[in-house]
């Protein structure tokens, strides 16, 4: 029997304020431990929470680029389970009445996919587990009360890869919108992933797993493959699937059931009574629509069109907002569109790799790389002498202008004199030139280094060429003549 | 009966609180004769009444995002029963 | 009469024509409190170093008539529940034993800018859940006019602290009556502000939607003071109200002609004590004496406050109290075996029988299954009742019942029927269900106890039952007696 898999997603992403969502205390990652703690997000008796606004605009900001419908009434509820990492004993979460609803991503395949909501909420803390583990853990609130975003989508995937690409094309949206780092190793974005299996072609929905603990986009695409495996074995045998939550082990790359207690969860949620409901005015809500940012479908879209660039190119520009941003601004330094896409996609993308940064690093000024293209454009340096600069302005920050005046780099097209070099190196290497004469083209590429030798390297590669070409074919030339007179002679 | 005893160990456990059978007894028929005299509110008619969980008309209540300091953390585990570099000290967590 | 018997605005008085100074009051409560203490144990901590030093600093300053306010050198107490840094808060739980907050309860603060000398904590219910102050986890607070009764509660401590004169005035918390009944027990004068009126950011939560902390004085004028000083809008409470600081002593003198009073009869059917009817029934009449116009109304909801109370509060607190499990603050029980049984143990041991039945009940009310029949619907009757006291305000300018159906009752005569227990906040618990400003003022003294009037209030009208109430004390010297010193069985020359 085939299986098709129905796959529904709950991502959260911490959004990128600088406060904690009902505190003052700072959202920076990687702080010791609990030195971003205060009494409001340890949960100490007495103290209460006050919402921070930015938190409530990212939500939206995300809905909108979602479709979503913003709520004109929402509210905030507690969602109540004890846990050592959630100091109150409850979450400040939005339960019945969540900010944004009713959305949708499409796939590049034009698929949709349905967005059912997205509220806000607050992070919990991390436990740290020792050595001795066994024996206790120890927790750190530095991550309590960090807002978060939970999106959460219909059942509409049916494949792992349309669940990685669904949520390749959400990180790429919330980090166009600013909301969010989207740091899947820092834990910055999480995604969970539901998965049940139903016969080929029914409607009838078969039991869920949930799955967790998947951190990085491979891990999402390996898990559902391996549950999908997992699942429909079962089924072939005529087994039951369980409803569990399962943990995926990245060192095995296998989903195991999370030992949970027998007690079923009850999270009891109901209205938190410290915290005022929101009621949004829509031209505020209208405000904001109008001052998000081209997303990067419409952004894609655009390059595509207006700078003609190959549909390869624009996707992987778009990837980031950084680098598209980037990309548009060389153009406003000298437009060559596919010439500054190029630079981007070889030597920008594997400069960056090599020092591993992400687009968010780029340090590169666009004006700089705009003026190298310039310069090679117009000959006055080699693409590889070019690439030999944009290395230094890559890792000094200095400009062309200065890298190729201290290093006197210089394209060098004088005809005249390069005929006169050119003719000495192929006086000078007579047995490569016999070769060339005698069928060895390679013997050409000899002879130009050797150029290029004496000249330092500042010989223009387009010209040597050409006067290369010449040269030898006067050699050939004056050595067929040679050889015609040599038999005119004995003929006498 | 309102409410069985076993409803009541469960409504213990979910609460994180334990009771002597003895007095789980004595509970189970307190919350008998509590919720009994509570079942009045059903002569109540409350269809289409909306809930109130706030009397205040207030809404929109917001702080901006600022960041203010933290408290120092020899203040923040001052009150815990163990601590450990910097941490708090709960007991094993298992998964 | 002693220093420590005399009213806030009387003291104050002294001070502006520097005839008394801070450190002589003082040193009056403080001998009152020597005299009395051991038998009433209003307090559970005393502070009296700090109060000195404060009280030196406050004698400088009335002396160069540069006094911070009318609180400047007054000797306060405060409930247990409400936070100070640096100060011990137990909220009269073992669970909380240890405890010290960094920081201070907005409420509290403002006393301190304004000079106030805090006393100390005074004893409580166990996290405000109770009616006689016999569920704190320490000690149990005895009436002072006779030990064998019940102070009432919550805020036990802090009334008996007023009514006995170790302290002039006192902060309460009031949920579902804790500061209005044991201030009709105690035969002081105590109020509860409308919800949202004093922020509740540092005060230890209960019932979110229900507590406000409120004062607790001898007569009215020193509840307008009082109220005026911890009145007002802060930025760390969401659920407070903004709006100009008001002077509420401003309208006390104006006479209560044109007043309307309604007086719903659901308050004095069945299970009110004849002689509690009789001494209210005699304060109208006095009202009306004096000008206000008395109308009969009704309440018909009035029989449901107590589900729709206990229900609320109860969920409310079983989600308030789950973050008690000795890990990050307060008393943790030994051994860490695994995370289940040390949350278990912690509470179990932490936490007294009657904050465990309200856990318990909360947390059915709240879980799956459950929710509709028992928390929502109760919301629901909420919606209800707010709307039949609006309705009932469009006729009346304020409503009078007794704050108490009964007398003071017997220590440990209700602590085994919970029921019986509940009952006794019949006639407080419907002002926190709408949120509505209500206060209790002695009317009247019944087998030598002091029974309390309660007036009830438009939304952030305390203005106007502070005056109803300031006029009622003008011509009644129920306020004026005291169980201690010259004015000792004063009741009986009324
Ligand atoms: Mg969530
Ligand atoms: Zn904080």
């Amino acid at each position: 029997m085939d299986f098709e898999a129905v796959i529904g997603l709950e991502v959260h992403a911490e959004l990128a304020t600088t406060a904690k969502i009902f505190c003052g205390c700072s959202t920076k990652y990687g702080a010791g431990p609990n030195t971003q703690t205060c009494p409001v997000c340890l949960g100490l008796p007495g103290t209460l929470p006050v919402l921070n606004e930015k938190v409530v605009e990212y939500c939206i900001r995300a809905g909108l680029a979602l479709n979503c419908r913003i709520a004109g009434y929402s509210k905030l509820d507690r969602k109540n389970y004890f846990y050592p990492d959630l100091p109150k004993a409850y979450q400040i979460s939005q339960y019945d009445l969540p900010l944004c609803r009713d959305g949708f991503l499409p796939l590049a395949s034009g698929k949709t996919i349905r967005i059912t909501r997205i509220h806000i909420e607050e992070d919990a803390g991390k436990l740290i587990h020792s050595a001795e583990e066994e024996r206790y853990s120890l927790v750190d609130y530095n991550r309590t009360g960090v807002p978060l975003i939970e999106i959460v989508t219909a059942p509409d995937l049916a494949t792992p890869e349309e669940a990685v690409e669904f949520l390749e094309k959400l990180r790429r949206i919330l980090m166009y919108l600013g909301i969010s780092d989207c740091k899947m190793e820092e834990g910055s974005l999480r995604c969970d992933a539901n998965i049940s299996l139903k016969p080929a072609g029914t409607p009838q929905l078969g039991t869920k797993t949930e799955l967790k603990n998947i951190n990085s986009f491979k891990a999402l695409g390996r898990a559902l493959a391996y549950e999908i495996e997992r699942q429909s074995e079962l089924l072939m045998e005529g087994k039951a699937v369980k409803q569990e939550t399962r943990k995926w082990e990245e060192a095995k790359q296998r989903t195991l059931p999370l030992r949970s207690k027998e007690e079923t969860q009850d999270y009891r949620y109901f209205p938190d009574p410290d915290l005022v409901p929101i009621e949004l005015d829509p031209a505020y809500v209208a405000e904001i629509a109008a001052s998000l940012p081209e997303l990067p479908e419409a952004k894609k879209r655009r390059l595509i069109e207006e700078y003609h660039l190959p549909e390869y190119d624009a996707d992987l520009i778009t990837g980031s907002k950084h680098l598209a941003d980037f990309f548009e601004a060389v153009l406003k330094h000298y437009f060559s569109p596919k010439a500054a896409s190029n630079w981007i996609m070889g030597e920008l993308l594997r400069l960056m790799g090599e020092a591993g940064l992400t687009p968010e690093d780029l340090t590169v000024n666009p004006a700089h790389l705009g003026d190298l293209l310039r310069r090679i454009d117009q000959g006055e340096i080699s693409v590889s002498q070019g690439k030999n600069v944009f290395e230094r302005v890559f890792r000094t920050g200095a400009s062309p202008e200065e890298i190729i005046e201290a290093e006197g780099i210089r394209q060098i097209s004088d005809e005249a004199w390069l005929r006169t070099v050119v003719a000495q190196v192929l006086k000078d290497n007579p047995q490569s030139v016999g070769d060339y004469l005698g069928g060895k083209t390679k013997a050409a590429q000899f002879l130009t280094g050797q150029v290029m030798r004496v000249t330092k390297g500042q010989a223009n590669p387009q010209v040597i060429k050409v006067l290369l070409a010449q040269e030898l074919a006067k050699v050939r030339k004056k050595t067929e003549e040679t050889a015609g007179l040599a038999r005119e002679n004995k003929d006498l | 009966m309102i409410v069985s005893e076993e409803k009541v160990r469960q409504v213990a456990e979910l609460a994180r609180l334990a009771f002597s059978e003895a007095e789980l007894r004595n509970l189970a028929g307190e919350f008998n004769r509590i919720l009994q005299a509570f079942a009045k509110l059903n002569e109540v008619d409350t269809t289409g009444v909306p809930p109130t969980a706030h009397v205040l008309k207030v809404k929109n209540r917001f702080r901006a995002d600022q960041v203010k300091p933290s408290l120092p953390r020899a203040d923040v585990l001052k009150n815990a029963s163990a601590v450990k570099d910097g941490s708090f000290v709960a007991p094993p967590v298992m998964e | 009469m002693e220093l420590c018997d005399l009213t806030l605005h009387e003291i104050k008085d002294l001070f502006v024509k520097k005839e008394v100074l801070p450190s002589m009051v003082l040193a009056s409560v403080v001998r009152r409190i020597r005299e009395v203490e051991e038998s009433l144990g209003a307090y559970l901590a005393l502070d009296l170093e700090a109060a000195f030093a404060a009280a030196q600093a406050a004698d400088g300053r009335i002396k160069e008539g540069k006094a911070l306010g009318v609180l400047d050198g007054i000797p306060v107490a405060i409930k247990d529940n409400l936070c100070q840094a640096g100060k011990e808060t137990t909220c009269a739980s073992r669970i909380l034993q240890g405890f010290v907050p960094p920081y201070t309860a907005t409420a509290v603060q403002k006393l301190l800018d304004q000079g106030a000398l805090i006393l100390g904590r005074t004893n409580m219910d166990e996290f405000a859940m109770g009616s006689s102050t016999e569920n704190s986890a320490v000690k149990p607070t005895r009436n002072p006019w006779d030990p064998r009764w019940v102070p009432g509660g919550s805020s036990g401590g802090s009334a008996v602290a007023v009514a006995a004169g170790e302290a002039i005035a006192a902060l309460g918390s009031d949920t579902g009556g804790s500061i209005r009944q044991p201030a009709a027990f105690c035969g002081v004068t105590g109020l509860k502000p409308t919800y949202g009126l004093v922020s509740r950011y540092g005060l230890v939560a209960f019932a979110s939607s229900f507590d406000q902390i409120g004062p607790i004085t001898k007569d009215a004028e020193d509840c307008a003071l009082l109220l005026s000083a911890i009145a007002g809008f802060d930025p760390l409470d969401s659920t407070s109200v903004q709006g100009e600081a008001v002077d509420y002593t401003k309208d006390l003198e104006r006479e209560l002609t044109g007043r309307t009073l309604g007086l719903p009869r659901e308050y004095f059917g069945e299970g009110l004590d004849d002689e509690v009817r009789r001494i209210i029934m005699a304060a109208v009449a006095q009202l009306e004496e004096l000008g206000a116009r008395i109308v009969e109304l009704s309440l018909k909801l009035t029989e449901y406050a107590l589900p729709v109370y206990y229900l609320i509060s109860s969920a409310e607190a079983s989600s308030n109290l789950a973050r008690y499990d000795g890990i990050r603050y307060g008393r943790a029980v030994a051994g860490r075996e695994d995370l289940a049984t040390y949350y278990t143990r912690t509470r179990s041991e932490g936490f007294g029988p009657e904050v465990k039945r309200r856990i318990m009940l909360g947390t059915y009310a709240l879980s799956a299954g459950y929710y509709e029949a028992y928390y929502q619907k109760a919301q629901q009757v909420r919606t209800l009742i707010c709307r039949e006291f609006e309705e009932a305000f469009r006729a009346v300018d304020a409503i009078v019942t007794p704050t108490s159906p009964t007398l003071p009752f017997r220590a440990g005569e209700r602590l085994t029927d919970p029921l019986a227990m509940y009952l006794s906040d019949v006639c407080t618990v419907p002002v926190n269900i709408a949120g509505l400003p209500a206060l209790s003022v002695p009317c009247g003294f019944a087998q030598g106890a002091p029974v309390g009037m309660q007036i009830i209030g438009r939304p952030f009208a305390e203005a106007a039952i502070l005056q109803i109430a300031h006029q009622y004390q003008k011509v009644t010297a129920f306020h004026r007696a005291r169980p201690y010193g010259a004015g000792r069985g004063g009741q009986d020359g009324l």
